[in-house]
């Protein structure tokens, strides 16, 4: 659906993408993370013919963005970051206008536009004037928008920012409903969303991809150098010696709460100490009050990748 | 078409529904109101060579609120959208540069000829209550008109072109109005430089709105300025075109 060769763009001075490449096949949901700045919403307005790149050329259902832009944006649903809107148009008046806009025939566009206001949940504010809606409003208006002709490509940068959870929860539901159609590429820097909605990740850091691959891989990668928190009472015993000659243990960091010390492990790849570590607990009588084998998130990856010297 | 004329409308209704388009309608119905009472009462004092209808297209006043509106009428045309960032929706919809461009020069087009419609009022007024006609002939009205909407269009498109540049609207229209001032007025420099030839006079006298105005209104259709008008509107959208074209480049 989506194929991105070499792209890259250039500002006055630096790159805000470098060399990107990557594929976005048909039906997947596609989640694309990185720090603010590190070059999401320059590449989401290529790939939506807003701005042309450098260099590179990127394709939409097979037309060039760039040289065959009419077409490629006729197969595209948009909704920019921050969703700008006409403030003095009503809700309905702008699907209109917008349905219009996207090709949609005469014939079909009281349907469409229906069928969009019932998906975004807009019924009740079709007759008010955007410019009075809320910020959670107005992007189901953005997300209305970008749905209006049937588009087969979604392309959403940040489509839940400033959305409380509720709405969140609401907004993610419909994406996910929405992926069952669509091809959907969503940007994002809020970690939960990509694991429960998105089918493979890229991560972008400084306008290069540093990783592509599914949440579950990607979280595989990370557990691989997974850890082991232990909390206990060693007595006279120092704690960090004897836990260092279980065989699996790479590096331990102790930090203290009263009496209890707590330790971190860093354990190698595939390795369950847990057990290990009870039967050493139980031998020099420790009090253990927690042992537990700490599961990455994606925030882990997200971190480690684009900060690699905080891990 | 269809999405031309879905885009003209939007342009077109926008205008009525900002409180500016209120502002101008008043102001220019306001200043074009005192004209034409300043210029019948004129006339009802001396005896005069022109017609009412003459007088009202050629004060002062006119000319005054006359350059003043283009740039009210258009420093929100683009201007606005870079600034909201409603451009990026626009743009990324399946529409042509063109398409955008023509439709936002039209539609204050429109907005324009909707502020001349109560000036045909003033005449029917007139000729109601004094039992005689403002002009000699429908002539006359008919190439004030004309006039209007081509020196109209000119204008606008300057705007046009001055709002695709900035994303302040204030620049736009202070731009705008430098630009229009100066091209109403390079007809006057011919009264300045006395000691220019007379074929530079000439030329200078081509471009002087103020005779355009005075032939017009008198019912004389003469076709240099309307090829004149006509083709600079058309360089100025091109100039327009071209600038909004390469926004792209410059984001």
């Amino acid at each position: 659906m989506i194929k991105v060769e070499n792209l890259t763009k250039r500002y006055a001075g630096h790159s805000a993408i470098q060399n990107l490449n990557f594929e976005v096949g048909q039906g997947e949901i596609m989640g694309f993370l990185g720090p603010n700045g590190a070059g999401k919403t320059t590449t989401m307005r290529i790939l939506a013919s807003f701005m042309p790149p450098t260099s590179g050329r990127a394709t939409i259902a097979g037309f060039d963005v760039f040289e065959q832009s009419l077409q490629a944006r006729s197969h595209l649903g948009y909704m920019p970051e921050n969703v700008p809107l006409y403030n003095d148009m009503r809700v309905t008046e702008y699907l209109d206008y917008r349905a219009v806009l996207k090709g949609v025939s005469h014939r079909r566009l009281a349907e469409r536009v229906g069928d969009a206001k019932e998906l975004c949940g807009l019924r009740e504010v079709e007759k008010q004037l955007i410019g009075t809606l809320s910020k959670g409003y107005r992007q189901r208006v953005g997300l209305a928008d970008a749905l209006l002709h049937e588009p087969d490509l979604l392309i959403l940068d940040e489509p839940t920012i400033g959305l409380d959870p509720n709405q969140i929860r609401q907004v993610r539901e419909l994406i996910k409903n929405l992926g069952k159609q669509h091809t959907i590429l969503l940007s994002t820097h809020i970690l939960p969303e990509v694991e429960m909605t998105c089918s493979r990740v890229i991560i972008i850091h400084k306008g290069r991809i540093e990783a592509c691959d599914t949440p579950e891989n990607l979280l595989g990668k990370i557990r691989q150098a997974g850890g082991v928190v232990v909390e206990a009472k060693v007595g006279p015993d120092n704690g960090v010696e004897e836990l260092k000659k279980i065989s699996g243990v790479r590096d331990i960091i102790v930090d203290t709460d009263g009496d209890w010390k707590i330790f971190s492990l860093r354990v190698e790849s595939g390795v369950d100490v847990r057990e290990e570590i009870f039967r050493l607990a139980t031998d020099r009588h420790w009090t253990v009050r927690e042992l537990t084998q700490r599961r990455a998130t994606l925030e882990d990856v997200f971190v480690e990748l684009t900060h690699p010297d905080v891990v | 078409m269809r999405k031309f004329y879905t885009l003209l409308s939007r342009e077109v209704r926008s205008y009525f529904h900002s409180p500016i388009a209120y502002v101008v309608l008043i102001f220019f119905l306001l200043i074009s109101g005192v004209d034409f009472y300043f210029q019948v009462s004129f006339m009802n004092q001396r005896q005069v060579q022109y017609t009412v209808q003459e007088a009202f297209f050629n004060s002062i006043f006119f000319w005054f609120a006359f350059v003043l509106i283009f740039p009210l009428i258009t420093m929100r045309l683009f201007a606005e959208e870079f600034k909201l960032g409603t451009i990026e929706p626009l743009m990324t919809a399946p529409v042509r540069d063109w398409q955008v461009v023509l439709a936002k020069f039209f539609g204050a087009l429109v907005f324009y000829l909707v502020l001349w419609i109560p000036t045909l009022l003033y005449f029917a007024i007139f000729l109601k209550l004094t039992n005689q006609p403002a002009a000699p002939s429908a002539g006359a009205y008919f190439g004030s008109y004309l006039m209007l909407l081509l020196m109209g269009m000119f204008y606008l498109s300057i705007g046009c072109l001055t709002s695709v540049l900035t994303r302040n609207q204030i620049i736009a229209a202070i731009v705008s109005f430098c630009a229009i001032t100066l091209f109403f007025f390079l007809g006057l420099v011919q009264f300045i430089l006395l000691d220019v030839s007379s074929a530079t006079r000439d030329l200078l006298g081509y471009f002087s709105a103020i005779d355009h105005m005075v032939t017009f209104s008198r019912g004389v259709i003469d076709t240099r300025p309307i090829v004149f008008y006509l083709s600079m509107t058309i360089v100025m959208l091109t100039l327009t075109y071209q600038a909004f074209q390469s926004r792209k480049w410059r984001l």
